[in-house]
């Protein structure tokens, strides 16, 4: 009887409905991820999917080296949960690149595996081959370029560009070139160890260098990207290793996160060839130039003390929190003055730029892990027309998304970009620490504003101030 | 065999375009995560590769890093979206709770 049971469940059609299965609620997962209050149930339904294909992978007929799995999964989970756990809320995007990166590498170190157990894939057809490599050369790519993403957010490695200037391209080309001419090598029939190797450094040197150049604040989109790139390179072993779980799954990530990375650069009106073209995050030569010398205007700067006054004789205030806050960390100083501001009977509103913060949603992510109340929260198209109605509009940290040269200046690099309309209301506050451009590296014409007030400091020290001064009033 | 998983994998490519178009913007990080966690299907690869053929020593050691690194990928993955997401719910519900029972109470009233 055992045997029989044990012949059904190793059967290759059974072990295919499984991966069908496995499939299925991936795809059922990820609709459920598309709206609010479905989304907690579509996270553990892809990860019930996720459960059944490796369950299933596990009973395939002759498998071996259990010891060594357990080894390979207890050191996964010993090192992923803890991670996953403690991360603080606004670290979560470098987490995300970390773990994107792990699976890049993942599929790179198998590629390699597969060689050296095939002699080189002496006696495998060429799409296997092809497969193969490609995983190979997109995995290291999307491994290291994580690894360097992770680094510029946990800032190990300096946020803005890090360029070899002219040559860059060429640098970048030229590995590009190596990778893919080892890798036609192997096609070709060269067995040699050597040639792996060398596909996987050029590839992973190639991710250093594509990452590298790009601003900090552009992280996130890259991000997205590697996500996609990880998802195809996954596919691609699946192709290589005739395997439908990983092929459907791969497939659907590299899909939804070409998607998705394309919906976040959109919103930022930047193409993705720019973004890789790197250099913007640091006030490049084109970008600069065009603002430079343009403003006639005077800056106005005032004191926590004086913004405490404004703010606490307004009507309606709306707060527009940007990258500033999320850097500094300053939501829960954020809601604890916007407390003090409803306890005077102040109508308190939050302006949401769908990419403040370079991440859609990551300011959604951190005012509610301050407990600001969900409603407060206004997307861009329900806020713009209250900031006619609203007295003081309160910029902590944005920048890019508040400038109205994108609806007036068509010179301007972010000309056409949709932006919050502050400039509308009766005046502004903005909180910045210096008068340094923002990630497009171009100056912001609501700063000249005669109804603009600059104070300059750390978000969440100069919101603290003006907290004290309106408890103090 | 080779054309097969071709159509799978444009089919599969149609259904990610469909799944993600017209997600809101607030739900954009938490999904980027959630497709993260999705592609540490990986450790399927590493799995079989090992499980299989196994190899010499250092191709063992090999792939029990890229099981390892396949595992960081799910289990972190889908904990991490997890906690974000956590952060949406509680909030949103508890408030429709409150106006279902103030809706109660009306009819009650009424």
């Amino acid at each position: 009887m055992t045997v029989i049971a044990t012949s059904f469940l190793q059967d290759k059609n059974f072990i295919d409905v499984c991966y069908i299965v496995a499939f299925s609620l991936f795809i059922v997962g990820l609709m459920q991820l598309r709206g609010p209050r479905t989304a907690v149930r579509g996270n553990a339904t892809a990860a019930v999917g996720m459960a059944i294909a490796v369950a299933a992978t596990l009973l395939t007929p002759g498998m071996g080296n259990w010891g060594l799995i357990i080894l390979g999964v207890v050191i996964g989970t010993a090192v992923g949960i803890p991670a996953a756990r403690n991360v603080k809320m606004t670290a979560m995007p470098q987490m995300v690149a970390l773990f994107n990166g792990v699976g890049g590498g993942a599929v790179a170190l198998i590629a390699w595996a597969e060689f050296r157990n095939t002699g080189g894939y002496a006696s495998e057809p060429l799409y296997v081959v092809v497969a193969s490599l490609f995983g190979a050369i997109i995995g290291s790519i999307s491994f290291w370029g994580s690894n360097i993403a992770f680094g510029k957010l946990q800032e190990i490695i300096p946020g803005r560009p890090i360029t070899l200037g002219r040559v860059q391209q060429f640098v970048n080309l030229a590995l590009a070139l190596l990778a893919v001419g080892l890798a036609a090598a192997i096609a070709a029939g060269s067995t040699d160890e050597i040639l792996i190797v060398g596909v996987l450094l050029a590839a992973a040197l190639l991710g250093n260098f594509l990452v590298l150049p790009i601003g900090g604040a552009d992280m996130p989109v890259v991000i997205s990207l590697l996500n996609a790139f990880t998802g195809l390179s996954a596919a691609a072993t699946g192709i290589a290793l005739n395997n439908t779980a990983l092929i459907v799954a791969g497939m659907i990530v590299g899909a939804s996160g070409s998607i998705l990375t394309n919906l976040m650069a959109e919103a930022m009106n930047r193409s993705i060839p720019n973004i890789i073209a790197g250099g913007f995050g640091g006030g490049g030569a084109v970008a600069g130039a065009v603002g430079a010398g343009e403003h006639e205007g005077t800056v106005r700067s005032t004191s926590a003390a004086d913004a405490a006054i404004q703010l606490s004789y307004a009507r309606q205030v709306v707060i527009v929190p940007g990258y500033g806050m999320a850097v500094a960390q300053a939501q829960h100083a954020v809601h604890e003055l916007a407390k003090q501001l409803e306890a005077r009977g102040i109508e308190v509103k939050y302006a949401i730029h769908p990419v403040a913060g370079r991440m859609p949603g990551h300011m959604n992510v951190l005012l509610a892990e301050a407990d600001v109340p969900y409603d407060q929260l206004k997307e861009m198209d329900d806020i713009n027309p209250e900031f006619p109605r609203t007295d003081v509009s309160l910029v902590i940290g944005a920048n890019d998304v508040t400038n109205p040269a994108a609806n007036t200046n068509p010179q301007s690099p972010i000309y056409g970009m949709p932006i919050l309309a502050v400039n509308e209301s009766e005046s502004v506050i903005v909180i910045k620490r210096s008068m340094n451009p923002g990630f497009a590296g171009i100056e912001n014409e609501l700063y000249y504003d005669p109804k603009t007030q600059m104070l300059f400091g750390d978000a969440k020290g100069a919101v603290g101030e003006i907290t004290e001064e309106i408890k103090a009033l | 065999m080779l054309v097969t998983n071709l159509a799978i994998l444009v089919l599969a490519g149609f259904v990610g375009f469909v799944v993600i178009s017209k997600v809101p913007n607030t739900l954009h990080t938490p999904l980027m995560s959630g497709t993260n966690a999705i592609h540490g299907i990986v450790i399927l690869g590493g799995l079989l590769v090992l499980g299989l053929s196994g190899g010499d020593t250092l191709n063992k050691v090999i792939l029990v890093i890229a099981i390892a690194f396949g595992t960081i990928n799910v289990v972190g993955g889908f904990l991490v979206t997890d906690r974000m997401l956590e952060m949406f719910k509680g909030r949103k519900p508890a408030k429709q709770e409150e106006i279902e029972e103030a809706k109660d109470d009306e009819e009650k009233a009424a």
